[in-house]
């Protein structure tokens, strides 16, 4: 009776679980070497109109993301069983060798049709199919695998096919022509533009001396959020303990968190740190390709000159704009920071790398904090 | 197939979103940029990347971030990589690698910097050309050549042209030579900074705002000391300064020949300097820059320039135009309407503190040994109000520095 019970639920077990991935080989990770497809790593997969989590592919999503002209982002992350990664109150987990982690860029589909046009918008409430995406309702882009091997982390482009029934291996990167649309009709040209395997460092060698990569989202503060899983919503530190990908983190009351930069309940200050945090920090800290600036942007500096109140640069060229310090507290159309965050010009634009048009809502919101300081730089001489 | 990678959607991508003119991609220039990219990629240690003679149009940045490696191309007027129609930049190569060696090629407009090599050892940067070819321009990219953050760096045999502001920018950097370069119609034309142990020698420097500087900027990992600049002709750096505002560069007067700015420990000696209309040289403090604020300045910055020696140089012309107001009724008032600034314009400022009877420690003096030439002291800290000429102050000399020497030597 009781085998009878254990055999008939294990049946159904893997029936469910058949269900539910469709009949996916499991994940692969790839010891070495850059695979053709990203269908090789069998992590995400395009079945039946929709792009399907793998068994033990476990989705996550950032307090406050790096902008991407504006693309949804699905990220994941799997590792084989027996390992976790260990939690890390500041810096990027310690992650095991096996970790593959998964990001790719889509957009939702705009009423028109036209397979070139993408929604401009932070509705992400049809982009779902459980925890996959519905293909009726997004145009895949790219997906970038960061890889843990033996060696260190690998970055891996892939980009997809226009009849997204993959993506193709892209060291080279792409440019692909695509045309933001607005729930107004509105329409902006731009060039969406996969990095190269070499650019992918740009970012994530965090650290120029050593040069080693790392993920740069999975770190406790950007992951100390609700996400909704397909067995209800849940804390993403708690659910990564609960599976076994962490060990180590604390109640997640304990552990830093990020301010949510669109929140508007939140405090601007807390807001806009969290996204000077994501989207410069990675150059802009200590150890950065930046720190030849003597400017510091991530979360651990304090609200001083290093953070660029009134601090003259150093190399900016023609990236000052004619403005004389990063930033004039009270005086955001006098600072150089959003005068380099509302530039498309390659020479000029911050981040240098990641995007072809402006983050309106991001400039409105680094300039509403500058507003709201106080005090000046005056000259002395 | 819509989304072929790069090479193929170029073109399109350039007419759909750019209103100037741009240099159209042939296939040609786009398999050779997957090519090169390529190379990059899978370049180790040891590997040389030849580039055959030709004009080559790429369209984004390059980067290249493994040791060892040597890029070659025919000859700086052969091999041409121009990205006049880049759209992703910032830089035409970024280098963030050790025993990296390019020689031999050009790099045209590009919208950034054109060769930065950010952290590393070992650099030689050999025979090239960089050049903006619209003439100088606010708009083109700032610097040149730009090793930052390296050690044991070579510049040499190589030309820049219209960098907005640096040609040859050497910053935070220790042990460099810079030598037998021409740097023409950029606003600065060779520039050392928070840099330690540089030899700068047997450059031309022409038709820039101001021909060869050496200054230390604050907030940075160090201050700069001990560069030696001799054997150098600097002249006629008239061009207007076409710097954007905030630029470090966009205090330099149109017609200086060398600028010391809050830089400590340097040697110019046995230069040929001439015909630079505000004045062959200055030396200067960060308070003349106006930038400094006690908010934005680390406060262990030191602003004034310490131990500066000139001796032994050449000087013809220069200093009957000055740029800008101040200079000009300074001119005026202490020279008249017809006269000129003498060779060496300081601009006053001294640490007071460190002041023994009225004198900087010897160490830290500013020491000219140059025949009879004059010296104007601006008196920049009363606002220009009791400037002087006396030239006693000047009297002494200081302990030579020694040679740069390269370790490892560079390849030849």
């Amino acid at each position: 009776m009781t085998k009878w019970f254990v055999r008939a639920s294990l049946a159904l077990a893997l029936l469910l679980v058949a269900a539910c991935h469709r009949g996916l080989d499991p994940v692969a990770f790839q010891a070495d070497g850059r695979p053709p497809r990203l269908s090789d790593w069998h992590v995400v997969e395009v079945r039946d109109g929709k792009l399907v989590l793998n068994q033990g592919v476990v989705p996550y999503d950032l307090n406050t993301p790096l902008f991407t002209d504006y693309a949804h982002k699905l990220r994941t992350i799997w590792m084989p069983s027996g390992v976790s990664a260990k939690y890390d109150p500041t810096d990027t987990f310690d992650f095991p060798v096996g970790t593959v982690i998964s990001k790719t860029f889509y957009y939702p589909r705009t009423a028109d049709g036209k397979f070139s046009d993408v929604a401009r918008t932070y509705d992400a409430s049809k982009d779902f199919a459980g925890e996959g995406l519905d293909l009726a309702h997004v145009h895949l882009i790219e997906t970038r695998i960061l890889v843990r091997r033996e060696s260190g982390w690998a970055a891996i482009p892939y980009v997809w096919k226009d009849d997204q029934s993959d993506a193709l291996l892209a060291r080279t990167g792409a440019v692909i022509p695509l045309t933001l649309v607005d729930d107004k009709e509105a329409r902006e040209d731009f060039n969406y533009v996969v990095p190269d395997e070499s650019q992918c460092s740009s970012c994530h060698a965090q650290d120029w001396v050593t040069r080693k990569i790392h993920p740069i989202g999975p770190k406790a503060r950007h992951l100390n959020r609700d996400y909704h899983y397909a067995t209800g919503d849940e804390n993403e530190l708690a659910h990564l303990m609960k599976v076994g990908y962490l060990t180590g983190a604390p109640a997640p009351a304990d552990a830093p968190r990020n301010a949510n930069w669109a929140d508007e309940r939140a405090p601007l200050d807390a807001r806009a740190r969290a996204y000077l945090d994501i989207n410069c920090g990675h150059c802009h800290n200590p150890k950065g390709a930046a720190n030849t600036t003597g400017l510091t942007l991530d979360v651990s500096v304090p609200e001083d000159r290093h953070l660029g109140i009134c601090k003259p640069p150093v190399a900016a060229g023609r990236g000052t704009g004619d403005h004389l310090f990063d930033i004039v507290p009270g005086l955001p159309d006098d600072s150089i920071l959003p005068f380099r965050m509302s530039s498309t010009d390659p020479g000029t634009m911050m981040p240098e790398l990641g995007r072809s048009t402006v983050h309106r809502e991001g400039v409105a919101l680094i300039k509403a904090w500058i507003a709201a300081q106080s005090g000046g730089c005056v000259a002395i001489h | 197939m819509r989304k072929t990678l790069l090479f193929l959607a170029l073109p399109l991508a350039l007419a759909a979103c750019h209103h100037e003119e741009q240099a159209a991609q042939s296939g040609a220039d786009a398999s050779f940029e997957a090519k090169l990219q390529e190379q990059l990629l899978d370049a180790k240690p040891g590997s040389v990347i030849d580039i055959p003679a030709g004009h080559y149009h790429l369209t984004r940045g390059l980067s290249l971030r493994t040791d060892g490696v040597t890029i070659k191309g025919a000859g700086m007027d052969k091999t041409v990589l121009s990205f006049k129609g880049q759209v992703v930049g910032p830089e035409g190569l970024l280098v963030n690698a050790n025993d990296f060696t390019i020689e031999n090629l050009a790099l045209e407009d590009t919208k950034g910097d054109a060769l930065k090599i950010n952290q590393g050892k070992n650099i030689t940067i050999r025979g090239v050309r960089v050049e903006w070819t619209g003439g100088p321009k606010t708009t083109n990219g700032a610097y040149g050549l730009y090793p930052v953050k390296t050690q044991n760096v070579l510049v040499e045999d190589s030309v820049v042209i219209g960098a907005s502001d640096a040609g040859i920018y050497v910053g935070q950097s220790n042990t460099i030579v810079v030598r037998r370069n021409r740097a023409e119609y950029n606003v600065a034309g060779i520039e050392i900074e928070n840099s330690v142990n540089a030899d700068v020698y047997d450059n031309i420097a022409t038709n820039n705002t101001g021909g060869i500087l050496v200054f230390n900027m604050p907030n940075l990992s160090q201050a700069g000391h001990s560069t030696r600049v001799f054997k150098n002709k600097v002249y006629a750096n008239n061009t207007d300064n076409f710097a954007a505002k905030g630029a470090a560069v966009a205090s330099v007067p149109r017609g200086a020949g060398v600028v010391v700015n809050s830089n400590d420990k340097v040697e110019i000696f046995d230069n040929d300097i001439a015909d630079n209309q505000t004045t062959n040289v200055i030396i200067s403090s960060y308070f003349s820059t106006n930038y400094y604020n006690t908010k934005g300045v680390a406060a262990d910055y030191n602003p004034y320039p310490k131990g500066i020696f000139i001796y032994d140089n050449r000087f013809k012309g220069g200093g009957d135009s000055p740029d800008g107001l101040k200079l000009k009724t300074l001119k005026t008032a202490v020279f008249g309407i017809n006269g000129k600034f003498p060779d060496i314009l300081w601009d006053g400022y001294v640490d007071e503190k460190t002041l023994v009877d009225g004198l900087p420690p010897a160490s830290d003096r500013f020491c000219i040994q140059n025949g009879d030439i004059g010296v104007i002291n601006a008196d920049g800290p009363h606002d220009y109000k009791n400037p002087s000429t006396d030239t006693k102050p000047y009297q002494c000399t200081l302990p030579k520095l020694p040679p740069v020497v390269l370790d490892p030597e560079p390849k030849a």
